[in-house]
This record gives structure tokens, C-alpha cells and sequence, in this order.
């Protein structure tokens, strides 16, 4: 049967037709066609992307893909960027380097999130792969600029460096002066990140002149407001430019000079960076605001009249990113000017403040999703809200795919009715009928995730704090959501039962996290065992789990489905439930 | 109050090095000590009731809760301090021998006695007063910082405003090399 398959399409006809189908997907689904179209695909698929770089070994991936030359690892979970996961946790990226440098020579583009990446790593990386040409460490950390150097030196013909939100350690600036003259290649250089007041700011402009295919550059805080326009002057067809610092004395001539520099940008759509900013030299942005459509001022602690100012001439703006300073009255302002708006996130001024320090409700949000009917990802933090206010963001933006609301104080009620805010969330759940991902916070019982695993049939990911009252929530969620992927869990009272009654809904999942609940160690270990092709980890920094009645809750859970087996690089403080594993450990 | 001790017979401030000691407090061993309320339907209000009767006045800080990212926490600190919503001027300050760099914002201080005696005060050492000819004779230590041109200067050898708009960044230096400055 296979053989006639086969001679009705030759392999090169297939594999010319798979070239076309990029996404995973898409990909997964044609490689379970038939085994020749499994053996074609594989043969043929150039991009990996593994979510948890925990699920399966290099050595699998290496067997199955023998000519990838790009990948995707994510390490470490959500929670981790909270401080919940202890350092030394994992995610390191050193082995799977190892195995690729071997396997992959023409290796070309890595892409990390949350993992630990190492100078030894990078250095690996810039020696074992000749064709090198995209490096992206997003929230990544245990690396410093010697490795940087590294990479700078040997990858000739580099075009993306993006260092997004890592922790790097910053030991000189010299090291953008390793990109040798030759390299012309860059198209994106982010080092926002960097703390060094030592970035050689020579080495950049020289660097930024002689890549004329530099479309996306974000400059680290200690580049100061008067530098920038000598970089933009030499980068006019900069698409997205990241700021340093943005303040200075005002000095007419800085200014003007500025202004001038940001109206040759004429492909300008994105901007952020502005970390202390001086309002007066705002408008220097002006020519530039109408083509706007991303902006980020989530640093700028400007207060909400400037921003409004701001806000008001960028009429074709698509995503914000702002401090809560914007306040009520900013937020009306963007949803009367900007009509395109898809994406608002608004942060925390002052998160561990006990009063409120600016007049920033739950009217914010409800005016935008009233003025901006494109609106489909909210983040937002706020200290107020109301079930009446959430029916009313339900009904005016059906479209929403992401929605995450965070009220700073846990289990606030409905401030109008002091009612739990169940009713709220699942009108949220119920209009919005391609929410793939949602937080929650407030005062929430059992209810709300009756709602959720009734109406949430896209939810692919859900963050959930201080909320429900018992067993009931977790079932609810875990039986009803059938697009669930990763849940996270912190603070509920959630314990053996749902999570029993649900194991092999796990294996469906990517991840469970679950910190401060209520599951055994008992039930941990009997999901360990019952579940092989789960990772049940146990988190205890104080002791080991054994040391305490199997009915005690652990402290922090960590369930994710592999088919590589119990990890062998876990630190004292994690315990894996695999039986196998706890005889050695 | 009861419970305060018994917080503190638990030893809830241990934690691994570099986790935020007072932070700890708030992980929920009280819940732990009450398994029984917890998994039981309806008794979580009393635990949560227990909770507040024990809550210090103050408020106190949940780990990770609410959910911001380090970065992002520690571009804000210091900003409540400030009166306009403009810039801070943060310099890095090392000391010989100390292991650990602070950072302070320039901008807080008026004049070189205020910013020396909050030095003296965070890293608790003697830098004494400044002196034209003598520079800091007589202290064991001299403050010295790096300005615009990459050059190290004597802390008050210049007027005020200069200092403040060329200061890069500071170091405290101990012994023979502080003694040996200042004697022009």
C-alpha cells in the first residue's frame, strides 16, 4: 500500500509541497499521514520549537529532525518570572548546545526563553556553528558580556542579536567592539537590558553605520537622550528603535536636533526604551506619532497629562504599553484617539503601595474597551473593580484573546456590591469565545471556574491566585477546558481529589504549576507512579518531603508531560515523584 | 502576637541566599499548621480570618505577588521619593574591600556634607571633612569619582553643579592611595 503511495508522488514532489507548510502544527498533522510521509517530513523539517525543554532529550529531537536549523527552547515556567521558582531550578541550555553542535553544523537560529545560558554556552554556540545568524535570549539569565563577545566576534554574518528582559552580567562595554568590520549583516540589535554604563557607545555608532539593513534597535538605559540622534541620523530606515534614557536638561539645540533626527526616520512604527523621561522633549516624537503603531512607555514615569498629549497625535496606534500614571482620564483620551488599539498593557506604579497613588479604575478599561473595538490583549493592573465593569468589557470586546487582570490587593470583592467577581470573569469567558489566555485575581469562589470550564473551550493558558474554595474549581477547570495547555496555580485551596481525578488530562497539558495548595505529598507520589509519562516534581527548599507525613501538602508542584523521563540535572531542593528516580536520589 | 513568635520559632525568615527575607514570611506555614481547615469545605474563611487577626499593621509582602518583574520593580524605586516626575542620577558607588556595589541617586543630596555623611552612614566608615590643601588628611578613607573625560577626581574639588553633571560614578578609596590624594 505504501509502495503505490509512494510511486504516485516522488519524495522530491512531497517535500517540495511540505516546504510550503511552516507551521508545527500543521507540520505534526501531515507527519501522521503515513509512515513515508513521516519519514519525508522529518527529513525535511527545518524548524523546531519545544516548549519545555524538559518534555524531550536533544538526543530524541537530534534522531527524529537531522536537518533543523532552527530552534525554540523554553525553559523555566511562567511563575519563575515572579521569584517563585528557586534559583538553581534549571533550564540549562549547555547540553542541548552540546548535542546540536555535533549534529547541526549548519544550525543557523536559537531562540531561548527562560532558561540558563552560560558563557561556556555561548561560546559553543559562536565556535560550532558557521552559519549562525539569530540569537534571541528572552528573559534569560547566567551569561555575561565575555560571552557576548564571543558571539560578536565569530558570528560573521550575524543578524540578530536580541538580549529582551535577560539578566546579564556586565563586565565591560568593550564587547560590542568584538563585531569585526566586516560584519554588515545586523538587522536587529537588542540590548536594552544591558546596565553597563560602559556600552562603547563608538563601537555602536560604528557598528549601527555599517549595518544598512538594521531595521530594529533597542538601546540600553545608560545611552543618554543626547546620543540619539547621532544613532538615528546614521539608521534612517529604523523600524523599531528602543530609546536609553530620554531625559536632559532642555536645551534648544538638543531639541531641535532630536526633532530632526526622528523625522528622517520615515519607516519609524515602533518605539520604547524611555527610561527617564523629561516631558519637554516629547515632542520631538511628533513627526514621527502619526505612523506609531506599537509604543512603549511602561518605564516612563511621566504623569497623565503628558501622556495624553503624547497619545492624542498617534492616531493609528496598535499596541501601549504604559504605567498606571496614564489614569483614567489618559485612558479616555487613547480610546477617543485611537481607534486601532489591539493590545493595552498597563503596569504598577507603585505595586506594594497600600493606598493608591493615582486615579487609575476599573473606568480605564471599560472606556477602552468601549472606544477601541479592535481591542483583543489586556494587561492590567488596578486596585479596583466590578462585576458590572467586566459584563460591560465581556460584551464590548467579544474579540478578546488575551485578558489578564490584576487587582493588587488579593481577594478584593466587587468594590459596588462586595460580591465575589465570579459573575464578572464569566461573562468574560462567555463572550469571549477565542480567549486563549486569562489571570484572574479578586475575590473568586468555585463558581468562576464552573464558568471557565464551561465556556473556556479555546483557554490554552490560566493564571489563578488566592481564588476558589475547594477541589470543585480545579475539577471544573480540568475537566471543562479541553484547549488547556498550561495552567498555573498559587495560593488556592486545591488538593488531592481534582487533581487525582484528572491525571491523565496532564498529559494533554504542557504544564501544570501549583505553590501554596493543598496536594499531598502522598497524592504526589501516586502520580508519580500511576502516570509514567508525566514529570511530577516536587519544590521544598526548607526540607525533604519524605521527612514529613505523606498527608502533608507540599510546598510547590511542578507537572509536566515528557517523553524523556525523569531529568537528571535536579538540585537538592526538587524531587521527582518517578519511582525509579526517588530509590537513586 | 502569639502567632508572632511562633512565626519566628519556625524560622520562616530562612531562606535560600538572596531570596527576600522579610518576604518569607507570608509563605503559608500558617495554612500548613491547619491542613485540616484548608480541605475542608467552608473553613477557609477561618483561616483567612486567622490570618488577618495575625497580619502586622503593616502591610507585608506576598513573594511574587503582585505579579511584576524584577526589572521593572527596580526601575521604579526611588521614583516615590522624587517631588517632579523627573530624572534620578543614579551613579554606582564601590568602596575598596567591600564586596558589593550601591547605587545612589545624586540628585537627593544638596551639598558635598550631605552626600559624604550619607556615605558614611550607608557604608559605615569615617571620610571626615574635605580640606583644599589637605584634601581628606587625617580619614582613612577618600572619596573619589570618575567624571565625564574617564578622569578620577578628588570628591570637592570642584564646585557642587559640576560635580553633580560630570559624576559618573563613585569610589571610596581606603589606605595609602586615599592618604596619598588630596596633597597637591
Amino acid at each position: 500500500m505504501q509502495k503505490e503511495m509512494a510511486y504516485s508522488f516522488p519524495d522530491e514532489v512531497l517535500k517540495h509541497v511540505f516546504s510550503f507548510i511552516q507551521s508545527d502544527k500543521d507540520r505534526n498533522a501531515v507527519s501522521l499521514v503515513c509512515k513515508s510521509w513521516y519519514e519525508i517530513e522529518r527529513w525535511c523539517r527545518r524548524k523546531v520549537f519545544i516548549g519545555n525543554c524538559y518534555a524531550v532529550s536533544p538526543r530524541m529531537v537530534i534522531r527524529r529532525f537531522p536537518e533543523v536549523r532552527s530552534i525554540e527552547l523554553k525553559g523555566k515556567p511562567h511563575f519563575a518570572d515572579f521569584n517563585l521558582v528557586p534559583d538553581g531550578w534549571g533550564g540549562y541550555v549547555l547540553q542541548w548546545i552540546a548535542e546540536m553542535a555535533g549534529a547541526y553544523p549548519w544550525l543557523g537560529e536559537i531562540r531561548l526563553k527562560r532558561m540558563v545560558v552560560t558563557d561556556e554556552s555561548l561560546e559553543l554556540i559562536a565556535k560550532s556553528f558557521k552559519n549562525f545568524k539569530v540569537l534571541v535570549l528572552f528573559s534569560c539569565e547566567g551569561f555575561s558580556t565575555d560571552g557576548l563577545a564571543a558571539i560578536a566576534a565569530s558570528c560573521k554574518n550575524l543578524r540578530e542579536l536580541d538580549l529582551r528582559e535577560s539578566e546579564v552580567d556586565d563586565l565591560s562595554g568593550h564587547w560590542l567592539a568584538q563585531f569585526p568590520e566586516t560584519c554588515t549583516s545586523l538587522v536587529s540589535l537588542n540590548i536594552s537590558c544591558l546596565g553597563s554604563d560602559e556600552v562603547s557607545f563608538s563601537a555602536l555608532e560604528r557598528l549601527v553605520d555599517r549595518c544598512p539593513n538594521l531595521r530594529s534597535l533597542q538601546l540600553n538605559r545608560a545611552v543618554t537622550l543626547d546620543k540619539i540622534a547621532n544613532i538615528l541620523r546614521r539608521a534612517p530606515q529604523l523600524v523599531d528603535f528602543g530609546t536609553g534614557n530620554y531625559a536632559a536638561e532642555l536645551q534648544p539645540d538638543v531639541f531641535s536636533n532630536l526633532a530632526g533626527a526622528f523625522s528622517s526616520c520615515k519607516e519609524l512604527k515602533s518605539l520604547s526604551g524611555f527610561w527617564d523621561v523629561v516631558p519637554a522633549y516629547l515632542p520631538a516624537l511628533y513627526s514621527i506619532c502619526p505612523r506609531l503603531t506599537s509604543l512603549n512607555l511602561s518605564y516612563a514615569t511621566i504623569q497623565s497629562p503628558d501622556l495624553i498629549k503624547l497619545v492624542s497625535h498617534c492616531p493609528r496606534l496598535q499596541r501601549l504599553l504604559v504605567l498606571d500614571y496614564v489614569e483614567d482620564s489618559g485612558l479616555e483620551e487613547l480610546a477617543s484617539s485611537c481607534k486601532d488599539l489591539q493590545e493595552l498593557r498597563v503596569f504598577p506604579s507603585d505595586p506594594f503601595g497600600v493606598e493608591p497613588n493615582v486615579s487609575l479604575t476599573e473606568q480605564g478599561l471599560v472606556a477602552v474597551s468601549l472606544g477601541c473595538p479592535k481591542l483583543q490583549s489586556v494587561l492590567y493592573f488596578c486596585r479596583r473593580m466590578s462585576n458590572a465593569a467586566l459584563v460591560t468589557i465581556a460584551q464590548n470586546c467579544p474579540n478578546l484573546t488575551r485578558f489578564r487582570l490584576c487587582i493588587i490587593e488579593p481577594k478584593t470583592p466587587d468594590y459596588l456590591t462586595l460580591e465575589p467577581l465570579d459573575a464578572g470573569f464569566g461573562a468574560i469567558v462567555e463572550h469571549c469565545k477565542d480567549l486563549r489566555r486569562l489571570s484572574l485575581s479578586g475575590l473568586l469562589t468555585d463558581h468562576v471556574f464552573e464558568y471557565i470550564g464551561t465556556y473556556g473551550k479555546k483557554l490554552e493558558m490560566l493564571s489563578v491566585a488566592f481564588a476558589g474554595d475547594s477541589d470543585l474549581g480545579l475539577h471544573h477547570v480540568l475537566s471543562g477546558c479541553e484547549s488547556l495547555r498550561k495552567l498555573e496555580i498559587r495560593d488556592c485551596p486545591f488538593g488531592d481529589k481534582a487533581l487525582l481525578a484528572n491525571a491523565a488530562k496532564l498529559e494533554t497539558m504542557r504544564s501544570l504549576w501549583m505553590s501554596s495548595c493543598a496536594v499531598s505529598f502522598g497524592a504526589c507520589k501516586l502520580l508519580g507512579q500511576k502516570m509514567p509519562k508525566l514529570n511530577v516534581e516536587v519544590i521544598d527548599e526548607t526540607e525533604p518531603p519524605d521527612s514529613r507525613p505523606e498527608s502533608y501538602p507540599v510546598d510547590k508542584l511542578y507537572i509536566y508531560r515528557s517523553v524523556a523521563g525523569p531529568r537528571f540535572d535536579m538540585p537538592p531542593f526538587v524531587w521527582s515523584m518517578d519511582e525509579a528516580v526517588k530509590i537513586l536520589h | 502576637m502569639e502567632n508572632d513568635l511562633n512565626l519566628k520559632a519556625t524560622e520562616l525568615r530562612l531562606g535560600l541566599p538572596g531570596s527576600d527575607e522579610p518576604e518569607r514570611q507570608m509563605t503559608p506555614r500558617p495554612n500548613k499548621r491547619t491542613l485540616s481547615d484548608i480541605v475542608s469545605e467552608g473553613s477557609r474563611s477561618t483561616t483567612e480570618e486567622d490570618h488577618q487577626d495575625n497580619a502586622p499593621p503593616a502591610k507585608v509582602q506576598i513573594v511574587g505577588w503582585p505579579p511584576v518583574r524584577s526589572y521593572r520593580k527596580n526601575c521604579l524605586q526611588g521614583k516615590k521619593d522624587e517631588v517632579e516626575g523627573g530624572t534620578g542620577m543614579y551613579v554606582k558607588v564601590s568602596v575598596d574591600g567591600a564586596p558589593y556595589l550601591r547605587k545612589i541617586d545624586l540628585k537627593v543630596y544638596r551639598s558635598y556634607p550631605q552626600l559624604l555623611l550619607a556615605l558614611e552612614n550607608m557604608f559605615k566608615l569615617t571620610i571626615g571633612a574635605y580640606s583644599e590643601r589637605e584634601g581628606y588628611n587625617g580619614s582613612n578613607y577618600a572619596p573619589t569619582y570618575e567624571d565625564r573625560d574617564g578622569d578620577w577626581m578628588l570628591v570637592g574639588d570642584v564646585p557642587w553643579e559640576m560635580f553633580i553633571s560630570s559624576c559618573k560614578r563613585l569610589r571610596i578609596m581606603k589606605g595609602s592611595e586615599a592618604r596619598g590624594l588630596g596633597c597637591v
